[in-house]
């Protein structure tokens, strides 16, 4: 199968979880062939892909298999584990010179008045 | 996946599966071939202004700051011709609970579910919306969940829609984390059918009638801290509900502020594209929706649209990525605010509009929503740059949506670009009549088009004559 990285990019392979572990896990919806045929010909030609978070249902898993997971809210879901322990590594990115800028300017603007 | 799952079927079976999740029988709201009742499906839908801030004020919804941003009028006015530049103040809507006005969205709908009996609310959406119902749900003590749209096929994640998923699961939601693509509908109809879940819509009666608090305030407010009444609101336009429920909460308030639609300018970029969904900075209030949604409201996750932009906006203006980071930057170091980027978007064209107004009138900007990781625009131009977009000084017109993003070298290059709201019209009549086919338009339904388009009869009579003999081409549909 394809590998399906952790969407923080996190390296997962060899890893196992446990039951009750907080796991993050894929499920593949539509592939290219089934997707809406309203929809551009770059989304027709990938797959409707999901992913769920959830407390592990099995024993002991690897990423990569097959497993159930107890979301939130009690459903359960099956899919494949991608990730063990799924953080959110979004940040508040690099500084950006282009806005730094921008203080010391408005504030001339609004000194020369 | 099992047959009777199969995405034909599930989608032959909306009707069933939205009316059975909405509790709202939109049938007899229906007159004519497309004609609606809109106003009764309003009143008697959703709740009174009075009985929504009652509901909204138990979960702390609402009763948000109106600040004057004074440092930013004087830079208006530093650059405006003598005697203009309009005050400008801005709503504070981070302060709901959730941090956004989306928490007087959800207040009603998850009001509404819990009073129905459902154990659960489902919203489809990747904006803030999904952490206002999360965040009512939690306080109502029902199950939510929400299906977002958030990464591309190679499994990049939006940041600003990943933090969005992050606070919806902070409320203890379940979070769906979709690919790109309309389908996302899809699973979300099956959901509804799994779980009996309702479906807390932006775009039911409740959906808006929640909004109109925020309209109704705002002129109170303005009235208590200026003794005068707005001259000019500014709302930041996608899927209409904003600029729809605020128009009705300003009249109700008896006020006749021009209400001004401003989206940012995304023109180019394809919404349901896998390749460009991650070229966008902004993630809504921008005219990928703001655009196909006033030219055709029903295209929502409700039979009726209660949200129908066109019947209340009086311009419709659009600003650059770079004017919205911009103005967004300024908010923060000369007003102390840190916000955004939802608000923003109206703020930056605020600041432009407010030069062509007197220095004693009032626009107003009718939100602000939380900022943090993700959203904030260091987070977003870094990530732009990591998608190959072009970050520059310069002049903002000179950016090329999903190419390049140019923040201004100075205020006075920030400007509104006018959208014709008669081109919008006739994208709309266009979608109509399709929709309308060879039937004949009843009375009724030239009446509705009237009311949509505030056209009057006569000039709706001659627009469809004038289209019957394919002379108008319309604009902007599906984009």
């Amino acid at each position: 199968m394809q590998e399906i990285a952790s969407l923080q990019g996190q390296d997962n392979s060899g890893e196992y979880a446990h039951k009750d572990d907080w796991v993050e896990i894929w499920q593949e919806i539509l592939t290219s062939g089934e997707r809406a045929p309203q929809i551009p010909s770059d989304t027709q030609a990938v797959p409707l892909e999901m992913r769920v978070r959830g407390f592990l249902l099995e024993e002991r898993a690897q990423a990569g298999e097959k497993v159930r997971i107890k979301t939130r809210i009690g459903r359960e879901v099956k899919g494949r584990l991608v990730d063990l322990s799924p953080s959110y590594a979004h940040s508040f990115g690099r500084p950006q010179l282009e806005l730094l800028q921008i203080r010391e300017e408005m504030r001339t603007l609004l000194r020369d008045q | 996946m099992t047959s009777h799952h199969s995405y034909t079927e599930v989608m032959a079976r909306k009707g069933e599966i939205l009316h059975k999740s909405s509790g709202i029988d939109y049938s007899r709201f229906e007159r004519g071939t497309l004609a609606f009742a809109y106003e009764e499906m309003m009143q008697s839908a959703a709740y009174s202004l009075e009985e929504t801030r009652r509901i909204q004020k138990a979960t702390g919804v609402g009763d948000t700051p109106l600040l004057e941003l004074q440092r930013l009028t004087a830079l208006a006015r530093s650059l405006a011709p003598a005697g203009k530049g309009a005050r400008i103040f801005i709503k504070d809507e981070a302060a709901n609970p959730s941090g956004s006005f989306k928490a007087r969205r959800a207040a009603l709908s998850v009001y509404e579910a819990r009073k129905r009996g459902y154990k659960g609310v489902m919203a489809a959406t990747s904006g803030n919306y999904g952490a206002a119902v999360a965040s009512q749900a939690a306080m109502r003590g029902l199950d939510c969940i929400i299906v977002q749209e958030v990464f591309d096929s190679k499994g990049r994640g939006q940041p600003e829609i990943i933090e969005k998923s992050r606070a919806c699961e902070a409320y203890g939601a379940e979070v769906i984390q979709l690919s790109v693509g309309p389908e996302l509908f899809y699973v979300f109809l099956r959901l509804l059918e799994e779980t009996g879940f309702f479906n807390a819509s932006l775009y039911t009666p409740f959906g808006i009638a929640g909004v109109e608090t925020l309209g109704w305030e705002l002129v109170e407010q303005t009235r208590r801290l200026t003794g005068r009444e707005p001259d000019v609101v500014v709302v930041t336009h996608a899927g209409g509900g904003n600029v729809t429920g605020t128009a009705r909460g300003l009249r109700q308030a008896g006020c006749q502020a021009q209400v001004i639609g401003a989206s940012i300018d995304l023109t180019g970029l394809h919404m349901a594209s896998d390749r460009d969904f991650n070229r966008k900075s902004f993630t809504t209030g921008h005219t990928g929706f703001g655009l196909p949604f006033a030219v055709w409201p029903d295209r929502a996750d409700v039979p009726r649209n209660a949200a129908r932009p066109l019947r209340y906006l009086d311009r419709y203006v659009t600003v650059t990525q770079g004017e919205a980071f911009y103005i967004t930057e300024a908010l923060a170091v000369l007003e102390g605010l840190e916000r955004g980027p939802a608000g923003n978007t109206s703020l930056a064209a605020a600041f432009a509009l407010a030069q062509t107004l007197d220095r004693e009138q009032i626009i107003v900007v009718q939100e602000t929503e939380y900022t943090g990781a993700g959203k904030h625009p260091h987070a977003q131009l870094t990530f732009a740059r990591e998608n190959g977009i072009e970050v520059k000084r310069g002049d903002p017109r000179t950016g090329v949506p999903g190419k390049s993003i140019v923040i201004p070298e100075h205020p006075g290059q920030i400007r509104v670009v006018e959208l014709e709201l008669d081109q919008i019209r006739h994208s709309y009549f266009k979608n109509a009549l399709a929709r309308a086919g060879a039937g004949n338009l009843s009375g009724e339904d030239l009446d509705f088009l009237a009311e949509e388009t505030r056209w009057d009869r006569s000039r709706v009579e001659k627009e469809i004559s004038l289209m019957k003999g394919g002379t108008i081409d319309g604009t902007g549909s599906g984009r």
